[in-house]
């Protein structure tokens, strides 16, 4: 049974992959949902990408190490000017997730929800079904 | 393109415009709300959602205090003194302390640890429909673990019942402050906060340069016993003199115990990769004896534990404190039929153009629908989500079909059908009815109380469905 909520509107929710731990992940895997709507090959796309930009944001590296030092020796005051690496890269998965609205989940009716809405737990697609579902009460 | 759009909803909705019109006079009146106005968890915000506290505050006033009157009485009382006989560096090094442990100390009260927000109403709805499906054949309460493997280790996941959602590992439920903080450690009196994945470096930092000025103050202050009863006068003389050391040697002989102490445990957990919550409960060193690679998350390298606990990258605030309560997130309050809404025109969000977009459809759609929905019965008032009580609440009211007919609106106690509930004594019955919060096509995050006309008290719904069942942090 569906929970269907309002009109004609269903949310697949894609949840959280923590097979390596607690860095953001969303599993891959291609709801059923979807099938009448999307490419399975797409899907994975998005979800890939997706992953691969939430891991840069967490990258462990030379450079996020220094930017903690830093924070840590100007008693993190400097983040009151300074815009983290993580919000850099939050800002260009908020990009990403228009442009892929845009091209490709929109002309099929269904609408990407960035995960930062929803606390980075899930990603939520919305299928937005065309039949006119007035008469289906 | 927003524009068009506007001007594509138009011709429909001509037959209730005088209405809407005045419900976007009335909105505009109404001060649109911060999502920490509207924060379900025992919180305190300061400087409009910028700062966050535990409502429990603890003895954070005592912290402060003990180390500004140590700090006053240091300055005031020993350093003229240790300056005219040592050098001017004392207080330099001492100031340069204090700042550090203050700053240190506000940042970890006043930052968000890493607070998960509630999940949506749909979210839990679709968990529990997961959880339904896969086999349990009596509506009971969802299945409270969840296994996963971690790095080739088995790692359960528990339901929150207060958040209605499998926490991610590392993550605990606070009951002080009700809510599920990531890489949970404690919450902590002393700062008046929980200490989770976003503060826990600035905890560390404070015990670490609390403890330096702890010890700093306490051998300066011996350092200025010794030299005055050196100077050919006693003991008791040269505390004569100076009594404020010895209220100063009092307070920071028992802070450094426990400060120092403290901070070894603590340096011992960020080595290890560990959160307090974890030590305490034993979850990796009871199963696996004293091997290293109990505990999944562990680098295996102290360097490494180290660098990542206090290094790493720093995750933003997931509750958006700051952000606008979207003005077409409506309570589904009573249950009347008729409290439907329309696609609210304007949103605060920044709804991109494929959402207006795809909204438009929807709207067409829920402008056919919306006609022949008013006038049966009361809709679905089935509660998807169990274990919410508040639905119970929920009275089946009958049809407010006058409501919907017609010009909207001529009855302000009931809602008026496409628009938003104008019946704040109906919002205040605090029920959840999420077959018509759905209304919106607008995938913005959850929803409040439309407090029209200025129902103050309205609370927020979904995200607040009482506290259901007991939850242990």
């Amino acid at each position: 049974i569906r929970p269907d909520h309002g009109f004609g509107r269903i949310s697949v929710f894609i949840q959280r992959d923590y097979s390596s731990g607690t860095i953001c992940k969303f599993q891959t895997k291609f709801p059923s949902e979807l099938e009448s709507r999307l490419d399975k090959q797409q899907f994975e796309e998005t979800i890939q990408t997706l992953n691969n930009l939430y891991a840069e944001a967490e990258k462990l590296g030379g450079s996020s190490y220094l930017e903690g030092c830093l924070a840590c020796l100007t008693a993190y005051t400097v983040f009151l000017c300074m815009e983290t690496h993580y919000e850099k890269v939050l800002k260009k998965i908020a990009r990403y997730i228009r442009d892929q609205n845009e091209k490709i989940y929109a002309p099929r009716g269904l609408l990407l929800t960035d995960p930062i809405e929803r606390g980075l737990r899930v990603v939520e697609i919305t299928i937005f079904e065309d039949r006119n579902i007035g008469s289906a009460r | 393109m927003k524009n068009c759009e506007y001007q594509q909803i138009d011709p429909r909705a001509l037959s209730v415009s005088p209405l809407s019109a005045q419900i976007h006079t009335e909105k505009k009146e109404q001060r649109p709300r911060r999502k920490w106005e509207v924060f379900p968890g025992k919180n305190r915000f300061f400087c409009d959602g910028r700062l966050i506290l535990s409502r429990h505050s603890g003895v954070l006033p005592l912290t402060l205090g003990l180390i500004v009157v140590t700090c006053g009485l240091f300055f005031a009382f020993d350093c003229p003194f240790l300056v005219k006989h040592l050098t001017v560096f004392i207080p330099v090094i001492g100031g340069a302390l204090f700042v550090f442990v203050v700053i240190s100390l506000l940042r970890t009260s006043f930052t968000d640890p890493g607070i998960l927000p509630r999940a949506t109403l749909d979210e839990a709805a679709d968990l529990e429909r997961q959880i339904d499906s896969s086999g349990s054949s009596t509506y009971r309460p969802p299945p409270r673990t969840k296994e996963i493997l971690i790095n080739q280790q088995m790692v359960k996941l528990k339901y929150c019942f207060t958040c209605k959602m499998f926490r991610p590992p590392r993550t605990s439920h606070c009951s002080l402050c009700d809510n599920c903080v990531e890489r949970f450690d404690h919450h902590c009196p002393w700062v008046g906060n929980c200490v989770g994945k976003r503060n826990y470096r600035f905890f560390y930092s404070f015990i670490i340069s609390l403890s330096f000025l702890t010890s700093f103050i306490f051998g300066c202050v011996i350092a200025h016993i010794t030299l005055r009863s050196q100077a050919g006068k006693s003991l008791v003389q040269a505390i004569q003199e100076s009594p404020a050391s010895v209220v100063e040697l009092v307070i920071c002989f028992f802070s450094i115990w426990s400060i120092l102490g403290l901070s070894g445990f603590h340096t011992y957990l960020v080595a290890s990769n560990l959160t307090t919550n974890e030590d305490i409960k034993g979850s990796w060193s009871g199963k696996r004896g004293a091997e290293e690679s109990g505990n999944p998350y562990s680098y295996n390298n102290i360097i490494t534990n180290c660098c990542v606990t206090l290094c790493g990258p720093l995750p933003p605030s997931l509750i958006d404190r700051r952000g606008f309560v979207p003005p077409d997130e409506v309570v589904p309050a009573a249950s009347t039929a008729s409290q439907m809404e329309l696609p609210h025109f304007s949103t605060k969000n920044d709804v991109n153009m494929c959402t207006q977009s795809t909204k438009d459809v929807l709207e067409r759609m829920i402008n056919s629908g919306s006609q022949t929905l008013c006038s049966p019965g009361p809709p679905k008032t089935t509660p998807l989500v169990q274990g919410l009580p508040s639905t119970a609440a929920l009275s089946p009211e009958p049809p407010p079909s006058a409501g919907c007919s017609g010009p909207l609106g001529r009855r302000p106690t009931d809602s008026r059908c496409p628009l938003f509930s104008r019946s704040s004594e109906k919002e205040s019955l605090h029920s959840i009815n999420p077959a018509f919060r759905l209304a919106s096509p607008s995938p913005s995050v959850t929803r409040t109380a439309k407090t029209l006309g200025g129902a103050a008290d309205v609370s927020f719904m979904p995200l607040q469905p009482g506290s259901v069942g007991d939850e242990a942090p």
